[in-house]
C-alpha cells in the first residue's frame, strides 16, 4: 500500500501540469485530494502502528547487486509522512490561489508535488540507498522551486547556492552509507539500527559519523552551513511555507533521529549534535533581531528551531525526544502558518518589510486573528502548543546529561530573542498605526484556509495534549531512544522552576520590545564590529576561487593542439597497454600460432601498406584523404576473406563517408602547408610505430589465448540464446546490448558537440 | 552547382536507399546487415538528396528533424532494453521475444533486439544527417 501511496503522489506530479491547465481556477484545490486522500489513508493506520505492527514492503530493484527498494512505516515516519502529507495538502490549496498571478504555474505545481512525493519517500524509506535516491530528489526540487523566479539574479543564485550545500551533504551521506554498508553488508535500516554495538566496535565510526552529520546539516541548515536557508527566501511564499520551514529543512532531522539508537553511544555524536545545535539555535535567533524583511525574520527563526532540534536530538534523554518531537510538529504548525501570511501580506500590500505595514487588523481581522494565535504559539504562550513544547525544552535543557548550564543560558536567550520577534510582528505589523491609504482587502478564503486549520490544530492540541502522546508520540519516541517513553502532556505543569523560566522569557522578550530601538542598533553594531564574516560571500568567493583554479587548470591541459591530444592518448595507451605485456614470451607464442598469409591476403595488406606510405608522403589533403581511405579499403577486404561481411560492409561504408565528408570539408581549409620539422616528425614515427605495433601483439594475444578467447562461444551461443544467426549482430544488439548503449550514447554526444560547434559561432573577445 | 544526372539521380536514390536500409536493417540479425549499416544508408540517402537540391530544401521535405531522430533512436534503445525487467523475463537489457503468426500461415520473430537495432538504426541516421547538413551549410 506505502508504493502505491508513493507512487500515486508522482504520477499526481506529472499530471499536476494538465490538471493546472484544465482548471487554473481551483487547480489548488483539486490537487490538494490526492495528498488529502493519502494523509487519511496513512492516519487510519495510527492505531496499528502504535499498537507495534509496522507495514513493510520490499520490492527488488538490482537484486545482483543486493539492491533493494523498501518501503516502511513505524511511528517515526509516520509522524513526518503525517506532516509531509498534511501540510501538503493546506499548502496545496494556498498556493492554487497564491501562484495565480505567476507565469508557468504549470511546472511550478508539478516541482511542488514531486517534491511531496520524494519527501513521503524519504520518510518511508527502510533502506539506506532507497533513503539517498529520494534525498536527492529533494534537493533537486528545492533547487527547482527556490530558482523559480529565475528571471531575477538573486534567485538563480539562491537555487545554486542551496543545491551546492545540499548536494555536497548528499554525497557525503552516501559515501556515509556506504561506509555503513561496508560495516553491515546491509543497506537495511532495521538491521543496521538493531546493532549499533557492531558500528561502535568498528574503525569506521567516526567516519561515518562525520559524513552522516555533514549530510544531514547541510539539509537542516545547521550552522556553519545555515546560510542557505534565508537566501532560499527567494522561493515563492508556499515554498517557504513547506520546504523550508515544515518540510524538507526537517529531512535532516529525519536523519539525525532514525540514526540516533546507532550511534548515540558515541561521546562525539553527543557533543557535535548538542554543540551544533545549540550554537545554531542562538545565532538563529540573534540574526533575527535586525532583520526587517518578515521572510527573512521567519528565516532565521527557523534556523534557529532547527538549531533546538538537533540539540534535543543530541541530549537524548527521555525529556529531550520528548520535547523535540512535540516541538517538531509546534514548529511546523506555526511555520507554515507565518510563512504562508507573509505570503498573503506581500500579495495584498505589495511589501513584506516590517516597517512599511501597521494595523493590518482593522484591514484583515480574520487574518490578523489567525497570525496572532500563531505568533503566540511561536513565542511560546499559553494556551498553545507552543507553551507547552517550551516547557519541556527547558524541561529538558535542565535535565541535560552534559554542560546544562550553557545549554539552559543560550537556550534562555534564544528565546527571548525568539519572542522579540514574535512581538515584532505581532505589533508593529498586524496591531500598532495603519500605515495605508488605500486600503489593503482580506485574503482570499483558499489563501487562509491552511493557516486557519494549522492553527485551530495548534490550539486543540495545546488544550488537549493527551490524546497526542499515545497516538503519535510514543511510537515515535521507541524509534529515537529505545525504550524511552513518552510522558503526558500537560498545559498545566503547577508553579515550579520551569515556569519561572518561561516568565522570565516573556519579561526579557517584552522589554527587548520596549527599547526596541536601542536593542536593533546594539545588534547591528556588534553585528558590524564582531561578526563580520558573510558566510554567504565565503561560499561564492570559494566557487569564484574554484572556478579559477579549474580554468587554469583547463588552460594547462586543454591546450586545444590536436597533434598533441592524440600523442598524449598514444603514449599513455602504448605505456598501459605495454603495462599487460609483461612476462610474456613473444617467440615461442609467435613461432607457434603465427600462419603464413594467404596469396589473398599478401595483395590486401600490399594495398594497405603502400597507401599508408602514399598518405605519408602526400603533398595535398585530396591525395591523402583518398590514400587514407584506400587503407581503410583494404582492412575491409581482408575481412572479407575471413567472412567477416558485416564488419567489411561497415568499414568500406565509413570509409567511404569519410572520404565524402573529408573532400566537403577539404575545400574550406587554408593552403596545406608543412607544419613539422624533422625533428618532430622522428618523434611521430616512434610514438606510432610503438603504438602500432602493440595493437598488433594485442590483437594477437587476445586471439591466442585461451582464457580471452570468447568469441566460440557467442558462436555457439548465438542462435540457441538469442535467436540471431548473425553473429556479430547478435553480439552487438543482444549479448552486449549494454555496451552498444552506451556507444551510441556517446555516440549521440559527440554529434551534439560537433553541432555545436558547427553551430554556434564563439564571439570574438 | 551540382549536374543535372546527379540531381536526378539523387532525388530518385532517396526512397530506394531508405528502403533498402530497413531491409538491411531487419534482415541484419540472421543474415549481414542490422542497425548501424542500415543507419548509414539511409543516413547517405539523405544527405546525397540535400547535396542534390540544398541543405535548406532537404531540412524542408522532412517533418522530423535530424536531431529528433537522434533523440528518438536513443530512447528506442533504451526501452527495448526495459521490457524484460518489467516483464519479470530477466535483466535490463536482456532480450525478449514473441512470435507473431502472420494471416498467410508463416511467423515472424519480433524482439527487443530488433527494436534495439531500430534505435541504433536512427541514432545512426540521425547523426550523420544533422552533422553532415550542418557542415553543409558552413
Amino acid at each position: 500500500m506505502l508504493l502505491t501511496l508513493l507512487l500515486g503522489l508522482f504520477v499526481l506530479s506529472l499530471l499536476a501540469p494538465l490538471i493546472n491547465t484544465f482548471s487554473r481556477r481551483f487547480s489548488g484545490w483539486l490537487l490538494s485530494v490526492v495528498p488529502f486522500i493519502v494523509f487519511i489513508l496513512l492516519a487510519v493506520k495510527i492505531p496499528q502502528v502504535s499498537g507495534g505492527y509496522y507495514s513493510t514492503e520490499e520490492y527488488s530493484w538490482i537484486p545482483e547487486l543486493g539492491l533493494i527498494f523498501s518501503l516502511r512505516l513505524d511511528g517515526l515516519s509516520q509522524i513526518f509522512a503525517l506532516l509531509v502529507t498534511g501540510i501538503g495538502s493546506l499548502i496545496l490549496i494556498y498556493a492554487g490561489y497564491y501562484m495565480r498571478s505567476y507565469d508557468k504555474t504549470s511546472r511550478f505545481f508539478g516541482y511542488l508535488v514531486f517534491f511531496m512525493a520524494s519527501m513521503l519517500g524519504l520518510v518511508l524509506a527502510a533502506d539506506l540507498l532507497t533513503l539517498f535516491v529520494f534525498w536527492e530528489f529533494t534537493s533537486l526540487s528545492s533547487f527547482l522551486l527556490i530558482g523559480f523566479k529565475h528571471e531575477r539574479p538573486e534567485a538563480r543564485q539562491a537555487a545554486l547556492q542551496a543545491l551546492l550545500i545540499t548536494g555536497l551533504g548528499g554525497l557525503a551521506l552516501l559515501a556515509g552509507f556506504i561506509l555503513l554498508y561496508k560495516v553491515y553488508g546491509t543497506f537495511e535500516l532495521a538491521t543496521i539500527i538493531g546493532n549499533p554495538e557492531l558500528l561502535a566496535s568498528s574503525p569506521l565510526l567516526l567516519p561515518v559519523m562525520i559524513l552522516v552529520l555533514i549530510g544531514a546539516f547541510t539539509k537542516s541548515a545547521i550552522f556553519p552551513f545555515h546560510f542557505w536557508l534565508p537566501g532560499a527566501m527567494q522561493a515563492p511564499s508556499p515554498v517557504s511555507a513547506y520546504l523550508h520551514s515544515a518540510t524538507m529543512v526537517k529531512a535532516g532531522i529525519y536523519l539525525l533521529a532514525r540514526l540516533n539508537p546507532l550511534m548515540m553511544s558515541s561521546e562525539w555524536w553527543v557533543y557535535s549534535l548538542s554543540l551544533f545545535g545549540v550554537f545554531t539555535m542562538f545565532v538563529g535567533a540573534w540574526m533575527s533581531i535586525t532583520q526587517n524583511d518578515l521572510k527573512k525574520v521567519l528565516a532565521y527563526t527557523t534556523v534557529s528551531a532547527l538549531g533546538t532540534l538537533v540539540m534535543l536530538i543530541g541530549s537524548s534523554t527521555d525529556f529531550a525526544v520528548n520535547a523535540m518531537l512535540v516541538f517538531l510538529l509546534v514548529h511546523a504548525f506555526y511555520k507554515a502558518t507565518l510563512f504562508m501570511m507573509a505570503g498573503n501580506i506581500e500579495k495584498k500590500t505589495g511589501t513584506r518589510m516590517i516597517d512599511e505595514v501597521g494595523g493590518l487588523y482593522r484591514y484583515m481581522p480574520v487574518a490578523s486573528a489567525i497570525s496572532l494565535l500563531a505568533l503566540l504559539s511561536m513565542s511560546g504562550i499559553p494556551p498553545m502548543l507552543g507553551f507547552i513544547s517550551k516547557e519541556l525544552i527547558y524541561e529538558a535543557g535542565i535535565n541535560a546529561p552534559s554542560a546544562a548550564g550553557i545549554i539552559l543560558l543560550l537556550g534562555f536567550l534564544s528565546n527571548a530573542f525568539i519572542l522579540f520577534a514574535s512581538a515584532r510582528i505581532a505589533l508593529d505589523v498586524f496591531l500598532g498605526k495603519p500605515m495605508f491609504e488605500k486600503q489593503p482587502k482580506e485574503p482570499d478564503i483558499s489563501l487562509l484556509t491552511g493557516p486557519a486549520i494549522l492553527v485551530i490544530i495548534s490550539l486543540l492540541l495545546g488544550l488537549l495534549p493527551g490524546r497526542l502522546t499515545d497516538s503519535l508520540l510514543n511510537p515515535a519516541m521507541i524509534h529515537i531512544l529505545p525504550g524511552s517513553e513518552a510522558m503526558k502532556l500537560k498545559l498545566w505543569h503547577g508553579f515550579n522552576d520551569i515556569l519561572l523560566l518561561s516568565f522570565l522569557t516573556i519579561v526579557a522578550g517584552v522589554l527587548m520590545y520596549i527599547f526596541k530601538a536601542r536593542v536593533t542598533a546594539l545588534v547591528s553594531y556588534a553585528n558590524l564590529k564582531y561578526f563580520k564574516a558573510r558566510f554567504s560571500d565565503g561560499f561564492f568567493g570559494l566557487i569564484d576561487g574554484f572556478m579559477y583554479l579549474t580554468s587554469r587548470k583547463t588552460a594547462i591541459v586543454q591546450h586545444g593542439y590536436h597533434r598533441f591530444y592524440l600523442m598524449t592518448i598514444f603514449v599513455v595507451a602504448s605505456v598501459l597497454i605495454a603495462l599487460t605485456f609483461y612476462g610474456w614470451k613473444p617467440k615461442a607464442e609467435l613461432a607457434q600460432n603465427l600462419q603464413a598469409p594467404t596469396f589473398t591476403v599478401l595483395v590486401f595488406g600490399t594495398l594497405i601498406v603502400v597507401s599508408t606510405i602514399t598518405t605519408l608522403l602526400a603533398k595535398s589533403r585530396l591525395v591523402a584523404l583518398i590514400s587514407i581511405g584506400l587503407t581503410g579499403l583494404g582492412i575491409g577486404l581482408i575481412f572479407i576473406e575471413y567472412s567477416g561481411i558485416d564488419l567489411a560492409i561497415t568499414m568500406i561504408m565509413v570509409e567511404t563517408m569519410m572520404v565524402v565528408l573529408g573532400t566537403i570539408v577539404v575545400f574550406h581549409l587554408p593552403r596545406y602547408l608543412d607544419f613539422s620539422d624533422l625533428r618532430s616528425r622522428q618523434r611521430d614515427v616512434v610514438i606510432a610505430s610503438v603504438f602500432g605495433l602493440l595493437m598488433a601483439f594485442l590483437a594477437f594475444r587476445s586471439f591466442t589465448n585461451p582464457e580471452t578467447k570468447i568469441s566460440e562461444y557467442f558462436v555457439e551461443n548465438s542462435y540457441l540464446l538469442a535467436y540471431g544467426k548473425n553473429v556479430v549482430n547478435v553480439i552487438l544488439v543482444d549479448f552486449r546490448a549494454l555496451d552498444t548503449l552506451g556507444e551510441i550514447t556517446v555516440l549521440l554526444l559527440a554529434a551534439f558537440g560537433i553541432y555545436a560547434l558547427l553551430k554556434l559561432k564563439t564571439e570574438p573577445k | 552547382m551540382a549536374s543535372e544526372i546527379f540531381k536526378i539521380a539523387a532525388v530518385q536514390l532517396r526512397p530506394i536507399l531508405l528502403v533498402l536500409s530497413l531491409i538491411v536493417l531487419y534482415r541484419g540479425h540472421n543474415e549481414p546487415g542490422g542497425g548501424f549499416i542500415g543507419g548509414i544508408m539511409a543516413g547517405m540517402g539523405f544527405v546525397l538528396y540535400a547535396m542534390a537540391v540544398g541543405v535548406e530544401k532537404a531540412r524542408k521535405s522532412r517533418t522530423i528533424k535530424p536531431v529528433s531522430f537522434m533523440g528518438l533512436g536513443l530512447f528506442f534503445a533504451l526501452i527495448s532494453g526495459l521490457f524484460a525487467p518489467f516483464s519479470g523475463v530477466g535483466l535490463f537489457m536482456q532480450g525478449v521475444w514473441t512470435e507473431i503468426e502472420l494471416p498467410w500461415g508463416s511467423a515472424i520473430k519480433l524482439g527487443t533486439p530488433l527494436l534495439f537495432d531500430a534505435g541504433v538504426y536512427l541514432l545512426v541516421t540521425g547523426m550523420i544527417t544533422s552533422i553532415m547538413y550542418a557542415i553543409m551549410e558552413e
